[in-house]
C-alpha cells in the first residue's frame, strides 16, 4: 500500500523523524483555517499518491490567506496522472538552506536493502541518477544487521555531506530506518530532506510503500487505506478477500493462480484486437481452491461492473479437480439468478477434465458456452463481447 | 536423472499436522514422495495416518524440531507449510539444522522476514537450496513430489520446466503432458526469493535427463533479464520462454507481490526482448510457447 505525504510524515513523526507540522484539509475553508492556524507564509500541497505533483500545479506557496484560497480552490480537484486530489496538505514554508535526498528501499535482484542518499535532493531523483549518478550514494544494508549509527555515517559519508550536517543527517538516516523496519515498508523516501538556515534537518516530503503481507503484526495500518478514493468494485472485491484489479476493457476475466490469469488477460487482448479491439475488464484470481462460494462472489462483482458485455471463466483444475470448479459456477448462477446477463465462456482443464465439462453441459444454462482451449475461449469471449457492444 | 528431489529423497514437512500440511502430505505420498515424519512443536510424540502410493498405512512421526527430525530419519529435505506469521522462524530453524532442500510453500510471509532468512541462509554459506517463498515447489514426475504441483497432469521426460507462477507451471505441464518433464520448479513471484530462474537453469544444464527448457516469468524485477544473460553464457541446451503480464497496466499490483510493473523495466516487453536477444524464443501464449518447445526439442 502506497501511503500519502501526510500519512508517511505522520509515521516518521510517530518514529521521531524530524518533520514540519502540517494540517490535512478536504475544503477551500478548511485550508484558510488551517492556515490561519500555522500563520503564513504556507505551502497548499495536492495529496496524491503519485509523482510530479509540483510540475502538475499540485504545490503552491501561498504568502497570504488570499492564495491560500486561490491555490487551495485549483489544487483541490486537480488531476495528476489520473489521480483525482481530494486532499490538500497546509504546512508552514519551510526557509531552506540546502536540500537532501535520502531513501531506503528493498533491492530485490540482490535480495537485500539499499540506501540511497545525496546532498543534491529537491529535483526527481530519476533524474539525478541518469544525469549525475556520482552524486548519489548507493550502500546496500544487510537485512541481518539494518541500519545503526556506524552504518548511517557510512552512507553520509558516502553521499559526501559536509562535516558540519553529516552527524545530524546521520541521526536522521537512523530513524527513517525504524520506519522501514518498525512498520514493514519496501520503500521509505524523502525529497527533500532539507537544512534549515538554522542548521537544523528536516524531512519536508515523504514517501511510503507499506508490504501488504505485513498487515497482520500491523493492525492499525487498516486505518491508513484510503476508502474514498478506491475503486468500488474493487473495495467490494477486498472486503471479500478477493484479489480483484479493476481494468478498462469489456470481457470479465476470472481464473485461477496469478500467472495464470495474466496470462489469460493477454490471450484475450490479443483475441480482442480481431475484435474490434475489445480488452480485458478486470484482473480476478480466485486462488487454487475455486469453491462455489468464491466463484460466485467473483461472478457477482464481475457482472455488477457495467462496462462488462462477456466474462471469460479460465480455469486450470491442479488441486482443486474441474468437476468442483464446475459445480461452483453452476451454484453460483443459481445464486446470482437473475442478476446473471452476461455471456460466459467457460474454459476448463486438467485435474478431472471430462466431469467438470459434462457438469456443465448438463446444467445447459443459457448464458454459458464451454470452450477446448485457453485460446478458443478468448477468441469467443472476445467475439460475444464486440458482438454486444455493437 | 532430474534436480534437486528425487526418489532417494527423505522428506518431511514442517507443518504436517495443520490443514494445509495434511492434504498435501497425503497428495505428496500419493505421488510416490518419501516422506518421513513431520515437525510440530506442540505435538512432538505423536504420529499422523496416512497411506502409502500403495494404498498402505503409515504412520508419520512428528518431531519437535527439524534438527531431531533430521537425526531421527536421516531427512535431507523439507516442505513448509507453516502460516505467515511463524514462517521466518520454521524456514531459519531449518537452515541452522543444516537440511539440504527447503521448499517454502506458505505465501503471505512479509517480505522482511524473507529478506531476512534469506541473509541469515546467506551467512551460514548457502548450504540449504531454499526453493520459494510462496511457490508449487519441485516435481520429479514419476519420483517424488516436494509441494503442492498436481502430481497426475504428467510423467517422467525430457523437458524441465522452471517458473513463477503456479498455475502456469500446471498449465504448461498440460500442454506438453505428452512429452513429460525431467523436474517441474516452481519458484514463486514474491520479491525475495531463494533459488532463482538461473540456479534451475545452470542445473538442468547439468542434467542429463533434461533435453530441452522451458522458463516462464511474469512482469517486475529484472530475473528473466539476468537469466537470459546468464543462458547466452552459459546454456548449450534449447530453451524457449514465455513471459505473462503484457498487457498489465502500470503501477498496478497483479496477485503476485513480485508482478507489479513501475516504469519501463519489469515489463512483459522488455523481458521478452532480453530473452530473445539471448536467442530464447518466447511464445505470445503458452499454447505457442509449448509449440515452440516442440519446434526446438526435434530439432537438437
Amino acid at each position: 500500500m502506497d501511503l500519502y505525504e501526510y500519512q508517511a510524515k505522520e509515521l516518521f513523526a510517530a518514529h521521531d523523524v524530524p518533520v514540519s507540522p502540517g494540517i490535512v484539509v478536504t475544503s477551500v475553508d478548511e485550508a484558510v483555517a488551517a492556515a490561519e492556524k500555522l500563520g503564513t507564509p504556507v505551502m497548499v500541497k495536492s495529496q496524491v499518491k503519485t509523482g510530479g505533483r509540483g510540475k502538475a500545479g499540485g504545490v503552491k506557496f501561498a504568502a497570504t490567506i488570499d492564495d491560500v484560497r486561490t491555490h487551495a480552490g485549483n489544487i483541490l480537484g486537480l488531476d495528476i496522472k489520473g489521480h483525482i486530489t481530494r486532499k490538500v496538505l497546509i504546512t508552514p514554508a519551510s526557509d531552506i538552506a540546502a536540500e537532501y535526498y535520502a531513501s531506503f528501499l528493498l533491492d530485490r535482484a540482490n535480495r537485500r536493502y539499499l540506501a540511497m542518499c545525496s546532498k543534491e535532493g529537491g529535483m526527481e531523483i530519476e533524474q539525478l541518477a541518469v544525469e549525475k549518478p556520482e552524486a548519489l550514494a548507493r550502500v546496500p544494508i544487510d537485512p541481518a544487521v539494518g541500519v545503526d549509527a556506524a552504518k548511517a555515517a557510512e552512507i553520509v559519508a558516502a553521499a559526501g555531506f559536509d562535516d558540519d550536517v553529516q552527524g545530524k543527517v546521520a541521526a536522521a538516516l537512523v530513524k527513517l530506518w525504524d520506519v522501514f523496519v518498525g512498520e514493514d515498508a519496501t520503500l521509505v523516501e524523502v525529497n527533500p530532506l532539507i537544512q534549515t538556515p538554522d542548521g537544523d534537518v528536516l524531512a519536508l516530503d515523504g514517501k511510503v510503500t507499506l508490504d501488504d503481507n505485513a498487515a497482520f503484526r500491523h493492525p492499525q495500518h487498516a486505518d491508513l487505506v484510503d476508502y474514498a478514493s478506491e475503486n468500488p468494485l474493487e473495495l467490494r472485491a477486498k472486503e471479500r478477500h478477493l484479489n480483484y484489479v479493476k481494468l478498462d476493457g469489456q470481457v470479465g476475466i476470472i481464473g485461477n493462480g496469478a500467472g495464470l490469469v495474466m496470462s489469460t488477460l493477454d490471450v484475450v487482448a490479443y483475441a480482442g484486437e480481431k475484435h474490434g479491439g475489445v480488452k480485458p475488464a478486470n484482473f480476478l484470481d480466485i486462488g487454487g481452491g475455486a469453491s462455489a462460494e468464491v466463484m460466485a462472489n467473483g461472478l457477482d462483482i464481475i457482472l455488477s461492473d457495467p462496462d462488462v458485455q462477456s466474462v471469460f471463466v479460465n480455469v486450470f483444475g491442479g488441486i482443486t479437480a474441474c468437476d468442483a470448479v464446475a459445480t461452483g459456477i453452476v451454484k453460483a448462477l443459481e445464486i446470482l439468478g437473475d442478476a446473471a446477463t452476461k455471456p460466459l465462456v467457460v474454459r476448463l482443464d486438467g485435474n478431472n477434465v471430462a466431469a467438470g465439462r459434462e457438469i456443465l453441459a448438463a446444467a445447459a444454462h443459457p448464458l454459458v458456452t464451454s470452450a477446448d482451449t485457453m485460446d478458443a475461449g478468448a477468441d469467443r469471449a472476445a467475439e460475444l463481447a464486440a458482438a454486444a457492444g455493437k | 536423472m532430474s534436480i534437486f528431489l528425487n526418489g532417494q529423497s527423505k522428506v518431511i514437512v514442517q507443518g504436517i499436522t495443520g490443514g494445509e500440511g495434511t492434504k498435501h502430505t497425503a497428495l505428496m505420498l500419493k505421488a510416490g514422495t518419501n516422506i518421513v515424519g513431520g515437525v510440530n512443536a506442540r505435538k512432538a510424540g505423536t504420529t499422523v495416518s496416512h497411506v502409502t502410493k500403495d494404498g498402505a498405512p503409515v504412520e508419520l512421526p512428528v518431531f519437535a524440531t527439524v534438527a531431531e527430525a533430521m537425526e531421527k530419519t536421516g531427512a535431507d529435505v523439507s516442505v513448509v507449510f507453516v502460516p505467515p506469521a511463524f514462517a521466518k522462524d520454521a524456514v531459519i530453524e531449518a537452515i541452522d539444522a543444516g537440511i539440504g532442500l527447503l521448499v517454502v510453500i506458505t505465501e503471505g510471509i512479509p517480505v522482511q522476514d524473507s529478506a531476512e532468512f534469506w541473509a541469515h541462509a546467506c551467512a551460514l554459506g548457502n548450504r540449504t537450496r531454499i526453493i520459494g517463498p510462496n511457490c508449487p515447489g519441485v516435481i520429479t514426475p514419476g519420483e517424488a513430489l516436494a509441494g503442492i504441483t498436481p502430481a497426475t497432469i504428467t510423467g517422467p521426460g525430457p523437458v524441465g520446466l522452471v517458473s513463477k507462477s503456479g498455475t502456469l507451471t500446471y498449465q504448461m505441464m498440460y500442454e506438453l503432458k505428452d512429452l513429460g518433464f525431467s523436474t517441474a520448479i516452481g519458484i514463486g513471484g514474491d520479491p525475495v526469493i531463494g533459488t532463482t530462474h538461473i540456479d534451475a537453469l545452470a542445473a538442468f544444464e547439468a542434467d542429463p535427463a533434461t533435453k530441452a527448457i522451458v522458463m516462464i516469468g511474469e512482469i517486475g524485477g529484472d530475473a528473466e533479464e539476468r537469466a537470459a544473460e546468464f543462458i547466452k553464457a552459459n546454456v548449450t541446451k534449447p530453451v524457449v520462454g514465455y513471459v505473462a503480464g503484457f498487457t498489465a497496466p502500470e503501477g498496478k499490483t497483479m496477485g503476485h507481490a513480485g508482478a507489479i510493473v513501475s516504469g519501463s523495466s519489469g515489463t512483459a516487453q522488455a523481458k521478452k526482448e532480453a530473452l530473445e536477444a539471448a536467442g530464447v524464443r518466447v511464445g505470445k501464449t503458452p499454447s505457442e510457447t509449448a509449440r515452440l518447445l516442440r519446434e526446438a526439442l526435434a530439432a537438437s
